[in-house]
C-alpha cells in the first residue's frame, strides 16, 4: 500500500526524521479557514496524490501570505491532475497538505528500497536529488550509492558515516544525516515496507536538513501485524478494487472493455496478453482464487459487470483440484443469480472437462465455449466488436 | 534421474492437521507420494491421514527420515516452519503458504544461506508456490496430478495455473516432464530461475526445459545471462504481463514493475538475446518445444 506524503511525514516526525512544520490537511469538503497558518510565511501548497511530477502539472505551489495559501489550497482542492506517472489518466485531488516552504541550497536523493536479487533491503542515494532517481541510474549509473542492509542489525554506524562521506554531507549536518538514513532504515523495518523514500532530502538556506518529501510503500503481506496501517484506506485502489479486496478477490481494473475471469494470478495477466495479441483490450487484472468456488464465481461476476465499459466476459479457468464440471456448475449457478447481458466465452480446462463443457452446453446459458486460451480470446475479441 | 524428488523422498507435511494440509497431502497421497508424516504442534501422538503426526520437526525427522518438507503453515507463522524444518535437517523444503510478509523471507533467507555456508544443504522452494511434481514419482505441492506425465521436459515457473496450462500442453503434445517446479511468485524466494536452471543442466532425463516468467525483478533477466554462459539444452520461454500497467501489483506481490525495472520488454530482449525461444502466445509453447524435440530425435538415432 502507498501512503500519501502527509501520511509518511507523520510517520517522519514519530521517528524524529527532520520535516517542515505542517500547518494542515484539508480534504474535499472542508473549509481552507482550518489550515493553522502562523509565522511569518512562505507556505508551499501540495496536491496528495500518488504519483511523481506533481510540480510540473501544477500539484505544487508556492504562497506568499496565508489568504494566497487558503486560495490555493481551495483551488486545488478537486483538481484534476495528469503527470508522466499516471499513465494518461487524471487524478482527482482528493487533499491538500500546506506546510511552512524553505530556501534551498542542496538536493539529495535517499532511500531504502527491497533489493530483490539480493534478498536484503538497501539504501540508495545520490548527491544529485530533485530529479527521477530512474532517470539517474539510466544516464549516471556511476552517482548512485548502494549500501545493502542487515535486516537484524539496521544500518550500522559506521555504515552511516561512509555513506555521509560518499554523498559530501556538510560538516554541520553530519550527525543529523547519519541519524536520518539509520531511522529511515529502523522505520523500514518496523513498518515492514517495501521502500522509504527521501526526494529530495534538502539542506535549507539556514543549514537545516529536512526531507522535503516522503514516500512510503509498505508490504500488504503483513498488515496483519500492523492494525494501524491496515486501517488506513488504500488510495491507489479504486472503490470496486476494495470491495474486491474485501470479499478475497483480487482485481484490478483496466482500460479495456473485454472483462476477464481467471484462476491464478500467472494465468490473468497471460490472459490479458493474449486478448492483446487478439486485437482486444482487457477491462481488468481479475484472479478468482486457486480454488474457484461457487460463491467466488458469482462475486466475481458482480465486480466484473459493474463496470460500465464492459462488452463481454471471457472466463477462463484451469480446473486443478477443483474441477472442471464443479466449475461449470459454478459457472451455470452464479448466472441465475447474476444478470449477464453481455456475451459470455467460457474456457474450460483441467480435471473432468468433458463432463464440465457437457454442463454448460446442457444449461441452455446463451454462452460461446473455447477449446484453447488462444480460441477463447479471438472469440471475445469478436464478441466486443 | 529428475531433480529434487524422487521416488526415495520421504515428505514431512507442516501444517498436517489444517484444512490446506489436509485437503493436499491426501492429494499428494493420492498420487502416490510418500508421506511420513506431519508436524502439528499440540497433536503429536495422534495419527492423521493414516500418518503420524508430531510436536516438532525434529521429533518427526528422527522417528522417520523424512528428507523433505512441505509447508503449509499461515502466514504469520510459515517463516518460522521453514527455519524448524531446516534446523531439524530438512533437505528440500517446499514452502506453499502465500502472504508472508517479505521481510519475514529475509530474515529466513539469511539464515539458509549461513548455514548452508557451514555446511548445510538446505534447498528452498517457494514461497507462494504450487510446488514441485517429479510425475510418477512423488507430487509435493497443490498441482493437479493427472495433467502430468513422465517425459524429459523440465519445467520451471514462478505462477501456479500457468504451470498447469504448459504442463497439459506438453503432455498433449504426447510429451512429459521430467520434473516441475514452481518457484513462486513473491520478490524474495528460495531457488529462482537461474538455480533452477542449473539443476535441469546437469539433469541427464531432462532434454529440454520450459521457463515461465512474469513480469518484475531481474530474474528472468539472470536467467539468460545463465543460458547465454552455461546452457546447453534447448529453453522456451513465456513471459507473463505484458500488458500490465506499471505500478500495479498484479495479484503476486513480485509481479510489478517498478520504474524501468522489471519491464515485460527488458526481459524477452535478454531472453532472445540469450539463444532462448520466447513465444508471444501462450498457447503455441507446448507446439514449440514438441517441434524441437521431435526435430532432435530424428536428427539422431533413438536411445534404448
Amino acid at each position: 500500500m502507498k501512503l500519501l506524503e502527509y501520511e509518511g511525514k507523520e510517520i517522519f516526525g514519530r521517528y524524529k526524521i527532520p520535516i517542515q512544520k505542517l500547518c494542515g490537511v484539508i480534504k474535499l469538503g472542508d473549509s481552507p479557514d482550518k489550515l493553522r497558518l502562523e509565522g511569518p510565511g512562505p507556505w508551499v501548497v501540495k496536491a496528495q496524490v500518488l504519483a511523481g511530477g506533481r510540480g510540473k502539472a501544477g500539484g505544487v505551489k508556492l504562497a506568499k501570505t496565508p489568504a494566497e495559501a487558503r486560495e490555493l489550497a481551495g483551488k486545488m482542492l478537486g483538481m484534476k491532475m495528469a503527470t508522466h506517472q499516471t499513465q494518461g489518466k487524471a487524478l482527482t485531488v482528493g487533499e491538500v497538505l500546506v506546510e511552512e516552504a524553505c530556501e534551498i541550497t542542496r538536493e539529495i536523493y535517499i532511500s531504502v528500497v527491497m533489493d530483490r536479487k539480493e534478498s536484503c533491503p538497501a539504501i540508495i542515494a545520490s548527491a544529485e536529488g530533485g530529479m527521477s532517481i530512474e532517470e539517474l541510474a539510466h544516464s549516471h549509473p556511476e552517482k548512485i550509492i548502494k549500501v545493502p542492509v542487515d535486516v537484524e542489525a539496521g544500518l550500522l554506524d559506521y555504515e552511516a558515516r561512509q555513506l555521509a562521506f560518499d554523498l559530501k554531507i556538510p560538516q554541520n549536518n553530519f550527525r543529523d544525516f547519519t541519524r536520518l538514513a539509520r531511522q529511515m532504515v529502523k522505520i523500514f523495518i518496523d513498518l515492514d515496507a517495501n521502500l522509504v523514500e527521501i526526494n529530495p532530502l534538502v539542506i535549507t538556506g539556514d543549514g537545516r536538513l529536512v526531507a522535503i518529501d516522503s514516500k512510503i510503500v509498505t508490504d500488504d503481506n503483513a498488515l496483519f501485524r500492523h492494525k494501524d496501517l491496515a486501517a488506513k484506506t488504500d488510495h491507489e485502489a479504486s472503490g470496486i478494487e476494495r470491495e474486491a479486496k474485501a470479499i478475497g478477490i483480487n482485481y484490478i481494473g483496466l482500460d479495456g472493455d473485454i472483462g476477464c475471469m481467471v484462476n491464478g494470478a500467472g494465468l490473468a495477466m497471460a490472459t490479458l496478453d493474449t486478448v492483446k495479441l487478439a486485437g482486444g483490450d482487457a477491462a481488468n487484472f481479475l484472479d478468482v482464487g486457486g480454488g474457484a468456488s461457487v460463491e467466488q464465481i458469482t462475486d466475481a461476476f458482480q465486480i466484473i459487470l459493474r463496470d460500465p465499459k464492459v462488452k463481454t466476459v471471457l472466463v477462463n479457468i484451469f480446473g486443478g483440484i477443483m474441477k472442471c464440471d464443479n466449475i461449470a456448475s459454478g459457472v451455470v449457478e452464479a448466472s441465475r443469480k447474476v444478470k449477464i447481458g453481455v456475451p459470455l466465452i467460457v474456457r474450460l480446462e483441467g480435471t473432468n472437462v468433458k463432463e464440465g463443457k457437457a454442463i454448460l452446453a446442457r444449461s441452455g446459458m446463451k454462452l460461446e465455449q473455447a477449446d484453447s486460451l488462444w480460441e477463447a480470446a479471438q472469440k471475445a475479441v469478436k464478441a466486443a466488436k | 534421474m529428475s531433480i529434487l524428488l524422487n521416488n526415495k523422498t520421504k515428505l514431512l507435511v507442516h501444517g498436517f492437521t489444517g484444512a490446506q494440509g489436509s485437503f493436499h497431502a491426501q492429494q499428494c497421497l493420492e498420487y502416490g507420494s510418500a508421506i511420513v508424516g506431519g508436524v502439528t504442534p499440540g497433536k503429536g501422538g495422534t495419527h492423521h491421514l493414516g500418518k503420524p503426526v508430531f510436536n516438532t520437526a525434529r521429533e518427526a525427522v528422527a522417528a522417520t527420515g523424512a528428507n523433505a518438507s512441505l509447508i503449509f503453515v499461515p502466514p504469520p507463522y510459515a517463516a518460522d516452519s521453514i527455519l524448524e524444518a531446516a534446523a531439524a535437517g530438512v533437505e528440500v523444503i517446499i514452502c506453499i503458504t502465500e502472504g508472508i510478509p517479505v521481510l519475514d523471507m529475509v530474515r529466513v533467507k539469511k539464515r539458509l544461506k549461513a548455514m548452508n555456508a557451514s555446511g548445510g544443504h538446505v534447498t528452498l522452494v517457494g514461497p507462494n508456490c504450487p510446488g514441485v511434481i517429479t510425475p510418477g514419482e512423488c507430487k509435493a505441492g497443490i498441482m493437479p496430478g493427472y495433467i502430468h506425465r513422465k517425459g524429459s521436459v523440465g519445467v520451471v515457473s514462478r505462477s501456479g495455473t500457468l504451470t498447469y496450462e504448459a504442463v497439459w500442453q506438453v503432455t498433449n503434445q504426447g510429451l512429459g516432464q521430467s520434473t516441475v517446479v514452481g518457484i513462486g511468485g513473491d520478490p524474495v524466494q528460495g531457488l529462482n530461475f537461474v538455480d533452477t536452471l542449473k539443476l535441469f543442466q546437469a539433469d541427464d532425463q531432462t532434454e529440454a526445459v520450459i521457463m515461465i516468467g512474469e513480469i518484475g525483478g531481474s530474474a528472468e533477466e539472470d536467467a539468460a545471462h545463465y543460458i547465454k554462459k552455461s546452457m546447453t539444452k534447448p529453453v522456451f520461454c513465456f513471459v507473463a504481463g505484458k500488458t500490465a500497467p506499471p505500478g500495479r501489483r498484479m495479484g503476486h506481490a513480485g509481479a510489478i514493475v517498478e520504474g524501468n525495472a522489471g519491464t515485460h520488454a527488458s526481459k524477452v530482449e535478454a531472453l532472445k538475446r540469450s539463444g532462448a525461444t520466447v513465444v508471444d502466445n501462450l498457447s503455441l509453447i507446448g507446439e514449440a518445444v514438441a517441434a524441437k524435440l521431435k526435430t532432435a530425435a530424428k536428427a539422431k538415432p533413438a536411445r534404448k
